[in-house]
């Protein structure tokens, strides 16, 4: 092996990684790294047009196909705009690793130009992070950075690179393996034996999956552990699509804006089977009164998460799928015919009401017909607010990692790059991108990447002029007082996406809109569906926060 | 004086680089964790280091060792009683 640079050491390594699409900007101390990136003809790169674009873009391909995903920024602001999105990777446990340039080793300190001290900045929002100090380092740096980030529980990794680091001349004798997730980690047997008489002997248990099942990739093994069990299965927001939305035993999603029977059955609970949750606020609603009679059986990979919230569990450090898969093989077969009749009762009394379905013009109709048009080989993201909320109630869901939303964080302005990375990732496949005109200014500029790229991306924009769910709580909590939530100046969004160069229709004052919808579907390239909704439509029911889900508040129509 | 009841100490073996102190004081810090007094000295060649923190025992104590565990650069992670620790003496000294 030749001698070669650090920048050219890095493009070596992540080829190796087997990475084929790279999302990011350049600028002053990552063109050595670009200058090599340039000459690799295994990586694409995909000009963002904003680094949290990128970012989200990294994401996007990692959601989608659950493998390790590469952004790249310069420092200083660079780097400082991907942070955000790197949060989000964080909180939704998401592998991606964030290349950024930084002044040379000699500047450092010196509050040089652009010069940001990235790797303290993101000590919080990543799983790990690297501040390299020689190309020679790059060698064990990016293979154990691509392993840290897709080992147990998944996350962002942040690698600084000073820019003489990168020019770094080095004999580089022979490459290191690529970097691979470490095994799981061997989980308790004895725990397992006592879960599994829990669930024989419990009345009442309910299923709980979160994004760890998906992340694990056991749905399957989910799905037939509740079949032998009877285990009525409720889905956090990360977890939709662990059991498909139309299973007899799925719940659907739990918490703030679940259906009121799903948080009805679990305040009768007498077993809580949690795999792959955290027990977030937005699920458990105030955690005290969360599943009151129930016990807690809880599987995670990470230890930390287990007696972090609820602390008297059974607790079961291991991968989802070996403790599911061990489960399924110790449980009995069983009908629980009383409790899935009870089950059947509440979704009577408390049935999920979504009104407007059949109207695609409505806010849960846009969602039913987008669905309906594209069938279940789409992928989804959407935004944060409203829409997020009613595509998650709506969607019909029937896979795991079809539903990209921003979860922990809750970040506006994620969709439409993540849907970018999900459509880099999946050219096959139409993407479809739920937002709202708050979320949609987050992130307008990839707009301009969506068009150039040419991708197969939907954009169904719930137009309502506000911060729609921010009214809704100034509406519920704050006695209607109405402030800095409402866009007095209107956008006219298709003519933004057509300067874009991005086609786009408007369903206001249209007098077939099923018909404009479809042919905008079926299209071929990026388009936007903007759909005007009103913002006094409050998504319900919805549990006041700080209260707990059997405190719901239920709009007109579920009244 | 740091009082040493109702405390322990939480003894960390880690890497030995610039960074390490960062994490390793910012995860207490953004956890809400409270540290009372820490103490670091480089081991042999200077390739590791040990950490020491004098931190309230309660029922936090064992998501704070979960926590630490997690953090790459940490190797190690034991408990010590704080009483008999260099926190007293250091104390003394401190005070003097």
């Amino acid at each position: 092996m030749p001698s070669m640079t650090g920048a050219e050491l890095l493009i070596r390594l992540l080829e190796r990684q087997k990475i084929k699409t790279i999302a990011g900007i350049p600028g002053g101390t990552n063109l050595p790294i670009y200058d090599a990136l340039g000459r690799s003809e295994r990586i694409r790169h995909v000009l963002a047009r904003h680094e949290q674009g990128a970012a989200f873009m990294a994401q996007g391909m990692a959601r989608s196909t659950g493998r390790p995903a590469v952004c790249m920024a310069t420092s200083g602001p660079g780097a400082t705009n991907l942070l955000t999105a790197v949060a989000d990777a964080k909180l939704d446990s998401i592998p991606i690793i964030c290349i950024t340039g930084q002044v040379p080793l000699s500047l450092i300190g010196t509050d040089a130009f652009q010069e940001m001290d990235i790797y303290g900045m993101s000590i919080p929002v990543t799983k790990h992070n690297y501040l390299v100090r020689s190309a020679q380092e790059l060698l064990h740096v990016v293979p154990e950075a691509f392993r840290i980030a897709a080992s147990g529980r998944p996350g962002p990794v942040l690698i600084d690179i000073p820019k003489d680091v990168q020019c770094q001349t080095i004999d580089v004798p022979r490459l290191p393996a690529p970097g691979e997730p470490e095994a799981a980690p061997d989980m308790d047997r004895e725990a397992i034996d006592k879960a599994a008489r829990m669930i024989d002997h419990a009345k009442r248990p309910i299923l709980y999956l979160g994004g760890g099942v998906t992340q694990s990739d056991c749905a399957g093994i989910a799905t037939r552990l509740a079949e032998k069990g009877s285990l009525p299965s409720t889905m956090t927001l990360m977890g939709l699509g662990a059991l498909p939305h139309d299973h007899p035993l799925s719940l659907g999603m739990l918490g703030m804006h679940a259906a009121k029977h799903t948080n009805m059955a679990l305040e009768e609970c007498d077993l809580l089977i949690a795999a792959g949750v955290r027990f977030d606020d937005r699920a458990t609603g105030r955690l005290e009164g969360f599943c009151p009679d129930a016990d807690i059986i809880h599987i995670d990979i990470d230890p930390g998460e287990l007696g972090k919230l609820k602390t008297d569990c059974v607790g079961i450090t291991a991968d989802v799928t070996s403790a599911l898969g061990a489960l399924l093989d110790s449980i009995s077969t069983q009908d629980r015919s009383g409790w899935l009749s009870r089950i059947g009762e509440l979704k009577k009394q408390y049935p999920a009401l979504l009104p407007g379905t059949d109207d695609p013009t409505s806010p849960y109709g846009l969602v039913s017909a987008t669905a309906a048009l594209l069938g279940p080989d789409a992928i989804v993201t959407t935004d944060v607010g409203q829409h997020q909320m009613r595509a998650a109630q709506a969607y019909p869901v029937t896979r795991p990692r079809q539903f990209l939303t921003s979860g922990g964080l809750g970040t506006m302005g994620f969709g439409i790059p993540a849907a970018i990375g999900a459509a880099l990732a999946h050219p096959d496949r139409t993407v479809v991108c739920f937002t709202g005109d708050g979320s949609m200014l987050m992130n307008i500029q990839e707009l301009a990447t969506a068009a150039e790229q040419q991708l197969n991306i939907k954009i169904i924009l719930a137009d309502n002029g506000a911060l729609g769910l921010v009214q809704q709580q100034q509406e519920l909590f704050y006695e209607d007082r109405k402030f800095a939530s409402s866009y007095a100046n209107r956008i006219d969004f298709t003519t933004i996406a057509k300067g874009f160069g991005i086609e786009a229709v408007d369903l206001a004052d249209c007098d077939s809109p099923m018909a404009v919808m479809t042919k905008a579907m079926r299209s071929t390239g990026p388009a936007l569906i903007r759909i005007p909704v009103q913002a006094a439509d409050n998504v319900y029911p919805m549990v006041p926060p700080g209260a707990a889900n059997s405190t719901m508040i239920e709009g007109a129509s579920n009244a | 004086m740091p009082n040493t009841a109702n405390r322990v100490v939480l003894d960390l073996i880690v890497n030995n680089h610039p960074g390490v102190m960062s994490h390793v004081c910012g995860l207490f810090a953004r956890r809400a964790f409270n540290v009372e007094a820490i103490l670091v000295l480089p081991l042999g060649g200077g390739e590791t280091s040990r950490i020491q923190l004098l931190v309230d025992a309660d029922q936090r104590l064992d998501q704070m060792v979960k926590q630490a565990e997690k953090l790459r650069d940490v190797h190690e992670v034991s408990l010590c009683d704080a009483e008999s620790s260099p926190f007293e003496e250091l104390g003394r000294e401190f005070a003097a």
